[in-house]
């Protein structure tokens, strides 16, 4: 067990009475409550937290912030539990929590794809679309999978993730994006107003860049004293609701900003009381306050990469928020102000501090001033070019910078921990992503917020104010307007030191095209290969990123973006906003599988729709198969029986005796108005005027491009109103389709349509002995031939209950469809079977309704039709109305495609072997040794085992395909080719007596 | 004769029992006639009322009088409902308030089912699949409106401060159910 050798003595905002170990790479490290990962480790002198992601350099941490780039583990929190590529730098630690380094083998310290730095030489941009070009055929293979397993990150979970995640959908009046000081004073200034107001923050408590400032006052109280008196001010409004740990990581149209909060992860298991790990927030709001805060950009420099180099900052937040010396001796690089700042709070801490400073002494007189009244070295106009040490930083080697620009002797400073300071980047990540446009302002250096897309505003360090007081004001006066306050308020804070000169990559006195100087550390890019890129004509700043890969790590180029920007554009000599900036999309940081998919899976992936006798199915061992939505009885097997067997006893009880059938999802739609029979008439190719009602009739709809979109029986209840029935998968989108016609075309009509799908439960008795079955339950109908012959409905009772019985078959049997209230369904059905069992009554499934209808060579819409089938194709072109103005397809169905011939035929197929079945896809030909490609006839559409038939039968699309009556077609098979002769789709009953049964 | 054996009973899409998770309850409500109304908003203006029940209330309200109420879901659109013995008479009644007037009366009541969500915290157990702005200030007491929960749509009704009525087509009942109560888990 590790003793913390580098924990400071005092201070932080760890709580030392609360103390925990975690596990990393099957060490154990003590640390404290309010520690990250990071810091633990840190504090126990771990600095070799990963190797990257292409050479497997040794890394370490580089920001203490969600720009880490380098140093990603893997999480395990127990079984299923495992997480892999967290930043260690926000990865609370929690006790108990065992942590592992990736992307290396056989261990962190040695690893054997570190061969890959040796041969970096090779492995320039580009690399892989110069050499894995042949052959073709190994790319999948063999290079891509040795590629991904070389060069990677975590390995993904391989079992289910036992967590709960939440979905939340909230509005408010004003979001509040990051608890910084801008953050914080927007949140107060708005909260007065008494309108909603959320302020989210991704850090495990508010306060931003306060939490680790232990010097600035604000308004004469410590900055953090001001945190904790502002959170208290904001916890006492209703109307305020403060998110610590949720980072807002998309934002879409009208304010649509999505969120993700992490719940769990920081509590020790057992202490989440079933609360989920993650929810995910859309927050609809009304304004939005962008107070998201800055990335500090890494130096440009040979081996600028090795563990213990870190940005500044880091290092003063390591010190005064965790109270962990990150090094004793420690140098600071920077081009700017903010790194003497970390230099005092890293001297105050008693840490050795050097500055290197590659401003001209000229240029940083205030600062150098400001270093010696505490008594730290400065090294003014001086370059880093290198660094030493392996695992850990030993040295960095520095020389001064002439007046000629000419490099002067290398010097090592030694040290173990090096801060690097190349300036700030606003983050406007999300104000890019809200469709902002970006302007490049040459005196900060920065892209920043210019025109705005949305009701957003963005302050503070976004938005490019780094002075403390500057920030609240804005903050302040942002919430203030948000929330149409007329206020503005001054705050009296600490002078910040700001301001920093851009130096793209570091002058060094070797050639800069034999160092690896990092740009993009998470994606292993260089200096080098982005010169390379330019070279070889990548002139965009969108070309080079895809060449070279910069910024487009899961860490987005947070810390390299600038760098790389301003390096390709010095060395395209441009100016930089002519290179263009990069546009951010979401996410802002990774985000978890599980926060996006939410409660959506086991039982709660889709619904699963069940009609009302589906219990009794279940119960009497139905397959079941899916049908969009909906669950159908498929078959239903009885003892030993596979599907082969119980198809052909269920399509034998159904042609011998009778069947029940529940056909309860078929669409259902009431048209009713006086002008109901106008709108069928324009909905479908069939006439409706003349049907009587009480009469039934079969439908057919088209799309406006002439083909078949739809069918269904439709009775007619009234003049003035209709039961359309449509397919199961089709229900919805031809609601959808005639609302949209009667709202858009016809207004003038009218006629109203209710959905009812779900209000009639359908029973069909289908069979010889259905109306004996059924009669005796039935009142008030008559059921005789004459009172109700096929294609007829009527509307009594059965079983007390009211119905509305059709007369109808897709089996070509004498058939009833019996309607009932959904609620009423389950029990008519029992009633039904348990009358009917006398006569053999047979339950029967999706399979066997098919095949029913194959013999019948009835059409199943998405089966034999696919979106290009006109009814004449399926042989339905009798049912178009000669003698109607117009109808939806109708003008379509006169095109002089529709109407040439050779087009496709619905035509009954039989094989010469009756006991083949063929394949549905299946292609035909005329001729299989024609040379290739062989011309293609037609495909099969539907192929069963025909009970009726003794034989397999089959129902296919063939080119002029009635006038081929007898030919004989080859038809693709696994195999090869089976032989079969075309022959007219009815197989079983062609003269159709068996429906319309005379009484017995 | 129909024998009493014979007479259908009614099953109900769902178990009837009340679970409450995390303070909110999810209970099945019985079942109701229920009555979709289509009429010409011009004539739903000439004619004020049906069955008792004012139709010139904003759309996304209802109106209540005794047991019965009506949805305004759009501007030709109620959903009437009443106490399930009184469908038929619900429906004549209505039917003779709009004699001679345009609109389409459909029987609804087995297509849509209905369940209470009370509690604290069952308007965020709502806004786990509901996207809309479910505060006291934005969907007061006395709203009713067509929206989704997850994957399904839904009519939501807020009865009470804490207290909403949720209704959905009958096959969805399972997935609403499990849905809410994940829900409620999950707040």
């Amino acid at each position: 067990m590790s003793r913390q050798p580098f924990r400071l003595e005092r201070g932080g905002r760890i709580d030392r009475s609360r103390p925990l170990t975690i596990r990393f790479d099957g060490e154990t490290f003590t640390g404290y409550a309010g520690d990250t990962v990071a810091s633990t480790l840190l504090a126990n002198g771990v600095h070799l937290m990963g190797r990257s992601f292409k050479y497997h350099r040794p890394r370490g941490l580089l920001s203490v912030g969600t720009d880490e780039p380098n140093a990603l583990l893997s999480a395990d929190r127990g079984a299923g539990r495992v997480d892999p590529n967290n930043r260690a730098s926000v990865l609370e630690a929690v006790d108990g929590l065992v942590t592992g380094s990736q992307n290396r083998w056989p261990s962190l310290a040695f690893d054997v794809g570190a061969v890959n730095d040796v041969l970096s030489p090779v492995f320039v941009a580009g690399f892989y679309y110069k050499t894995f070009m042949w052959p073709r055929s190994f790319w999948d293979k063999v290079y891509e999978p040795i590629i991904r397993a070389a060069a990677g990150l975590g390995v993904a979970p391989a079992g289910p993730d036992p967590d709960r995640y939440a979905h939340r959908h909230a509005h408010c009046d004003l979001l509040v994006v990051g608890a910084g000081p801008a953050g914080l004073a927007a949140a107060l200034a708005a909260a007065r107003s008494g309108k909603r107001v959320m302020l989210a923050d991704e850090q495990a408590e508010p306060g931003g860049a306060l939490l680790h400032d232990v010097t600035s006052t604000i308004d004469g109280v410590p900055a953090q004293d001001w945190v904790a008196q502002t959170i208290a001010a904001l916890d006492a409004h209703e109307n305020v609701v403060v998110l610590p740990r949720t980072t807002a990581f998309g934002y879409y149209n009208h304010n649509h900003v999505a969120l993700v909060e992490r719940i769990t992860d920081h509590l020790p298991a057992g202490d989440t009381h079933g609360a989920p790990r993650e929810r995910l927030w859309q927050v609809r709001a009304g304004e939005v306050v962008l107070a998201t805060g800055s990335h500090e950009r890494p130096l440009v420099f040979a081996d600028n990469d090795r563990p213990g180099i870190m940005l500044a900052e880091s290092l003063r937040i390591l010190v005064n928020r965790y109270a962990v010396a990150p090094g004793r001796e420690i140098v600071l690089a920077t081009t700017g102000s903010s790194a003497y700042t970390v230099a005092a709070d890293l001297k105050a801490a008693g840490l050795a501090v050097t500055i290197v400073d590659a401003r001209l002494a000229v240029d940083c007189v205030a600062d150098t001033a400001f270093a010696a009244e505490r008594g730290i070295t400065v090294l003014p106009g001086h370059t880093v070019v290198g660094s030493k040490g392996r695992l850990r930083v030993s040295g960095l080697i520095v020389a001064p910078l002439r007046a000629d620009g000419s490099v002067g002797p290398r010097r090592t400073l030694a040290c173990d921990c090096v801060g690097m300071s190349g300036g700030w980047t606003p983050a406007v990540h999300l104000f890019s992503q809200s469709r902002g446009k970006l302007a490049y302002d040459a005196g900060q250096d920065a892209f920043l917020p210019a025109s705005h897309a949305q009701a957003e505003r963005s302050a503070g360090a976004c938005a490019g104010t780094y002075d403390l007081a500057a920030c609240l004001a804005a903050g302040f006066a942002a919430g203030a307007q948000a929330a149409s306050l007329d206020e503005t308020r001054a705050f009296e804070a600490s002078p910040a030191r700001t301001g920093f000169q851009p130096m793209r990559v570091m002058p060094t006195d070797v050639d800069p095209g034999r160092v690896r100087a990092f740009v993009d550390f998470q994606n292993d890019v260089t200096a080098k290969d982005l010169k390379l890129a330019v070279r070889e004509g990548f002139h965009s700043i969108e070309h080079v990123k895809r060449y070279t890969t910069t910024g487009m790590a899961t860490d987005q180029g947070k810390t390299s973006n600038m760098n790389a920007l301003g390096y390709v554009a010095g060395l395209l000599d441009k100016e930089l906003p002519q290179v263009g900036t990069t546009t951010f999309r979401p996410p802002y940081t990774p985000v978890s599988f599980g926060a996006l998919v939410g409660p959506s899976k086991g039982a709660l992936f889709d619904p699963v729709r069940k009609t009302p006798i589906d219990s009794w199915a279940e119960a009497n061992g139905a397959a079941f198969e899916p049908v969009s939505l909906w669950r159908r009885a498929w078959y239903f097997p009885e003892d030993g029986e596979d599907m082969h067997a119980a198809v052909a006893r269920e399509c034998a009880a159904v042609r011998e005796g009778l069947g029940i059938f529940d056909a309860s999802t078929l669409g259902k739609i009431e048209v009713v108005g006086p002008d109901a029979a106008e709108f069928m008439n324009r909905m479908y190719v069939n006439g409706w005027s003349k049907l009587a009602p009480g009469k039934c009739r079969y439908g057919l709809m088209l799309k406006e491009d002439g083909f078949i979109l739809d069918d269904g029986v439709v009775a007619r209840l009234a003049e003035d109103r209709f039961h359309v029935t449509t397919t199961t998968g089709g229900a919805a989108r031809v609601l959808a389709l005639m609302e949209d016609y009667l709202q858009t075309e016809w207004p003038d009509l009218d006629v109203f349509l209710t959905s009812v799908t779900e209000q009639w439960a359908v029973i069909a008795l289908q069979g010889p002995k259905a109306r004996e079955v059924l009669a005796p339950f039935v009142s008030d109908i008559d059921l005789s031939n004459e009172a109700m012959p096929h294609m007829s409905v009527r509307e009594g009772y059965v079983c007390g209950v009211p119905t509305r019985l059709m007369r109808v078959s897709f089996t070509g049997e004498l058939g009833y469809e019996v309607n009932v209230p959904a609620d009423h369904a389950l029990s008519v059905w029992e009633t039904l079977y348990d009358a009917g069992r006398a006569h053999g009554i047979t339950p029967y499934g999706t399979e066997t309704m098919h095949v029913l209808r194959a013999e019948k060579g009835f059409i199943i819409v998405g089966q034999e039709t696919d979106g290009t089938v006109t009814p004449d194709d399926v042989g339905l072109g009798g049912m178009v109305s000669k003698v109607k103005r117009d109808f939806v397809g109708m003008r379509s169905l006169a095109r002089p495609d529709l109407v040439a011939s050779g087009r496709k035929q619905l035509v009954g197929l039989e094989t010469l072997d009756p006991n083949e079945r063929l394949d549905e896809g299946a292609q035909i030909v005329v001729d299989p040794s024609a040379p290739v490609p062989v011309p293609m006839l037609g495909h099969v559409t539907s192929s069963y085992w025909s009970p009726a038939c003794g034989r397999t039968i089959a129902l296919a699309l063939v080119a002029d395909g009635r006038a081929r009556m007898g030919e004989t077609v080859h038809v693709t098979t696994p195999g090869g080719f089976a032989r079969a002769t075309i022959r007219n789709p009815v197989f079983v009953d062609a003269e159709g007596v068996r429906v319309h049964a005379r009484d017995s | 004769m129909l024998e009493i054996r014979n007479q259908a009973t009614r099953t109900a899409p769902f178990p009837l029992a009340t679970e409450t998770v995390k303070g909110t309850a999810i209970a099945p409500l019985p079942p109701r006639a229920r009555l979709s109304l289509r009429l010409r908003p011009a004539e739903a203006a000439r004619i004020g009322s049906v069955a008792g029940l004012p139709l010139d209330r904003p759309i996304g309200t209802f109106a209540a009088h005794d047991e019965r109420r009506a949805l305004r879901l759009g501007p030709d659109e109620w959903l009437v409902s009443g106490p399930a013995d009184e469908t038929d008479e619900l429906g004549a009644r209505i039917a003779g308030d709009l004699a001679g007037i345009v609109h389409a009366l459909v029987d609804v009541s087995h297509r849509n089912c209905g369940l209470a969500v009370s509690g604290a915290q069952a308007e965020a157990a709502l806004n786990a699949g509901c996207p809309l702005d479910l505060s006291l200030a934005a969907f007061p007491v006395g709203a009713a409106t067509r929206t989704l929960l997850g994957k399904a749509e839904i009519l939501l009704v807020r009865v009470d401060a804490a207290c909403f009525e949720v209704e959905c087509w009958r096959s969805f009942a399972e997935y609403v159910r499990t849905f809410l109560v994940e829900a409620a888990r999950g707040t």
